[in-house]
């Protein structure tokens, strides 16, 4: 193990450099700086992953943005286990009805302020699952949603330039509409 | 029963074959010849397949594989009601309860039936069958089975869990840190697809059924579309076979990849984590630039494959070949000799042959049990009678034998993409580069077909109209019949070590959940 452990540090790092931050989550998150409050997010930011009924491949996808290709970590970003230690809920999946209260329930369960990113065609509501007698459709229609990460899946790559637009943003979090 | 009774022979004195469906036969049963498949079940190892209903039908896969025998069995119940098969196979139990909510069907006899998907919140009850129902005010609540006896407690998880996981919710009985039993309520990410199916045409329906479970969406996307070439006599273009084939077993050797570093990383072994999924990230790269999608969603359609594989991608996959192969020897090196992670994977979640016979558990789960069952070789299905693999089988039905199984399976894969490989670079398809061939508008037909994903076989079976548009489509995941083992296997154990056989058997939640 050692001598593999050598090999990896004297082979040179395989992480690839990041991405700019993504042009259409830039003009999504700048749509909203007329209601800007200045909340600067700070240097790192706490995700909380919530499937709401995806086919898991966008859970492959996000779990690969963890690998030493992508290293999320370097950006001052990580997961964590708890809806209480996140700053940002990352939800996937057209919100599968059965999923809808526990959707909420974890999202309402983080402190404010906090922000949501839709990941997928599904949960940004063009995915295919849209229309049957078990989805609600999007993810936006349960909670409010500040950027919208669109692909079927998403690549990691899209994900990180997605993200970093939201990290160098100084968006408020989107309103919860009145329901 | 009397042993001398072929499935076969069953099958001939219960009802007669159902044309156009292909290729099994489908045998229309009456209530009595039902009931008799059931009884004959119990007094043999035949497997039950897959079970599923309709409005006023239920139908049933059932396999005598050593005689390969394979067909489907209908019961047509006006009365909506039919014998249930649970009894003999307890895999059939939440296919049951499924096929009870959705369709308003009941199963007479069903040794559970309680509800499963339907929690009361889809604003309609029995969406399926030809009346369905207004919601129900107060849904009942889900009884939970009943503990007795003193000093238990309960760990309920779920349906979010810690990780970046999918959904479902468990719940641990344990005495102190010892589980004495788990019990799963899953069912969250149900989104209706078989009602989405219902009406879908073919190439929307494919793109469904590559999205039952994203992980496996070749396998299943193999299945969905061999389905409707049985049903509707289209040939496939050798060069779509074969690319169908290499995609598969890319997708078979990215999971393993990817769950062997999780089976480390949940006994704390993060390196390993790291070096897998470095691995995995290389395939994804890699289909990424050869076929246009990391997971290489909606590259397998019916008819044959969307994308060719060109002679600068078949030489990549050779040299990545060899550099999975001699990466992950090192690193299945580390993991057999390292004390302090064999400890945490030896003995750990055992499953007996005799428990992953009798769900019909199969992939990973089953051969680690030592249940010698792959779709690939029985019934098999083509390019794969042309190439040379084993399948490897453990017995000792643990995680670490379900880790094995997965490390061999990547070797046996990794001999399979070169095979394939080779088969590209010498142009061997005389000259033919069709890549799919034409789905006939206006005729219909019944199909069925399974596909060998890395979790087991996928099942998809199909009923096309007349007008080209899918009456009735059920597909059926591995993980229906490996859950409820995953129940059985943490008996015993402590619950630290939960995540360990979780992992190791990566169940899908969507493709169960439907």
């Amino acid at each position: 193990m050692l001598k593999h452990l050598l090999k990896n540090v004297a082979g040179g790092p395989v992480t690839i450099q990041g991405p700019a931050a993504s042009t259409e989550a830039v003009e999504e998150l700048a749509a909203r700086l007329q209601k800007l409050t200045h909340t600067r997010l700070g240097k790192g930011l706490v995700f909380r992953e919530i499937d709401a009924g995806s086919c898991n491949g966008c859970e492959l996808e996000i779990h690969a943005l963890n690998n030493i290709v992508y290293d999320l970590e370097r950006f001052g970003f990580r997961f964590a286990a708890s809806p209480r230690h996140a700053d940002v809920m990352m939800v996937t999946g057209p919100v599968a009805k059965n999923m809808k209260e526990a959707l909420f329930r974890t999202w309402d369960a983080a402190p404010n302020p906090k922000w949501v990113v839709a990941v997928g065609d599904c949960a940004c509501g063009t995915g295919v699952f849209a229309g049957s007698y078990a989805c609600v459709g999007k993810v936006a229609d349960v909670v409010p949603v500040d950027l919208h990460i669109k692909g079927c899946p998403p690549r990691p790559i899209d994900l990180l330039a997605g993200l970093i637009a939201l990290i160098e943003s100084t968006v408020a979090p989107a309103e919860k509409k009145a329901s | 029963m009397s042993e001398t009774t072929s499935l076969s022979s069953l099958l001939d004195q219960i009802g007669k074959p159902v044309e156009g469906h292909r290729p099994w036969p489908r045998i229309a049963a009456d209530r009595k010849g039902w009931s008799s498949l059931i009884a004959a079940m119990a007094g043999n190892d035949w497997t039950l397949l897959g079970l599923w209903g309709e409005p006023k039908a239920v139908h049933v896969a059932v396999a005598d594989v050593p005689a390969a025998t394979y067909a489907v069995v209908s019961l047509d119940c006006p009365e909506r009601s039919f014998p249930s098969f649970s009894a003999v196979r307890p895999g059939a139990i939440r296919l049951e309860r499924t096929a009870q909510e959705l369709f308003g069907l009941t199963a007479e006899g069903l040794t559970d039936p309680r509800p499963w998907l339907d929690y009361g919140w889809w604003g309609v009850r029995q969406p399926l069958a030809e009346t369905p129902l207004e919601p129900d005010p107060n849904p009942p609540r889900y009884e939970f089975l009943p503990i007795d006896g003193e000093g238990w407690h309960q760990v309920p998880v779920g349906p979010v869990h810690a990780g970046i996981i999918e959904p479902g919710h468990f719940r641990f009985t344990c005495n102190g840190e010892t589980v004495i039993r788990l019990e799963e309520r899953l069912g969250w990410v149900h989104k209706g697809v078989d009602s989405l199916l219902k009406g879908a045409t073919i190439e929307n329906a494919a793109k469904l059924a590559a999205r039952l479970s994203g992980d496996a969406t070749v396998a299943n996307s193999i299945a969905f579309a061999r389905a409707v070439e049985a049903a509707l006599g289209i040939e496939v273009p050798p060069r779509a076979v074969w690319l169908r084939a290499m995609m598969g077993e890319l997708e078979r050797i990215a999971n393993h990849l990817g769950d062997i570093g999780s089976v480390c990383n949940d006994a704390a072994f993060a390196f390993m984590l790291a070096e897998f999924h470095g691995l995995r990230e290389l395939v994804a790269q890699a289909n990424w630039d050869s076929f246009g999608h990391r997971l290489m969603m909606d590259r397998v359609i019916p008819g044959g494959t969307l994308v060719d594989l060109s002679i600068g991608a078949a030489t990549r996959y050779d040299e990545l070949a060899k550099t999975l192969r001699s990466r992950v020897a090192g690193l299945v090196h580390i993991y057999d000799t390292k004390p302090s992670m064999l400890d945490r994977t030896v003995t750990t979640g055992t499953v007996s042959l005799e428990l992953v016979n009798s769900f019909a558990a199969s992939g990973h789960v089953g051969r680690a049990s030592g249940r010698d069952f792959d779709s690939r070789k029985t019934p098999g299905y083509p390019p794969y009678d042309q190439l040379e693999f084993r399948v490897p089988v453990f017995q000792d039905g643990d995680v670490n034998a379900r880790v094995w199984v997965r490390i061999r399976e990547i070797e046996e894969s990794l001999k399979l993409v070169e095979q394939i490989v080779s088969k590209f670079l010498e142009k061997d398809f005389a000259g033919d580069d069709r890549l799919v061939s034409e789905v006939p508008a206006g005729v219909g037909g019944e199909g069925i077909a399974m596909a060998e994903a890395f979790r087991g076989e996928y099942l998809a079976w199909v009923r096309i109209g007349a007008d080209g548009l899918i009456q009735r489509c059920h597909l059926r995941d591995p993980s229906w019949f490996q859950w409820p083992v995953l129940e059985a296997s943490i008996e015993g154990n402590i619950v630290a070590d939960f995540p360990l056989c979780n992992k190791s058997f990566n169940c899908s939640y969507t493709g169960a959940d439907l």
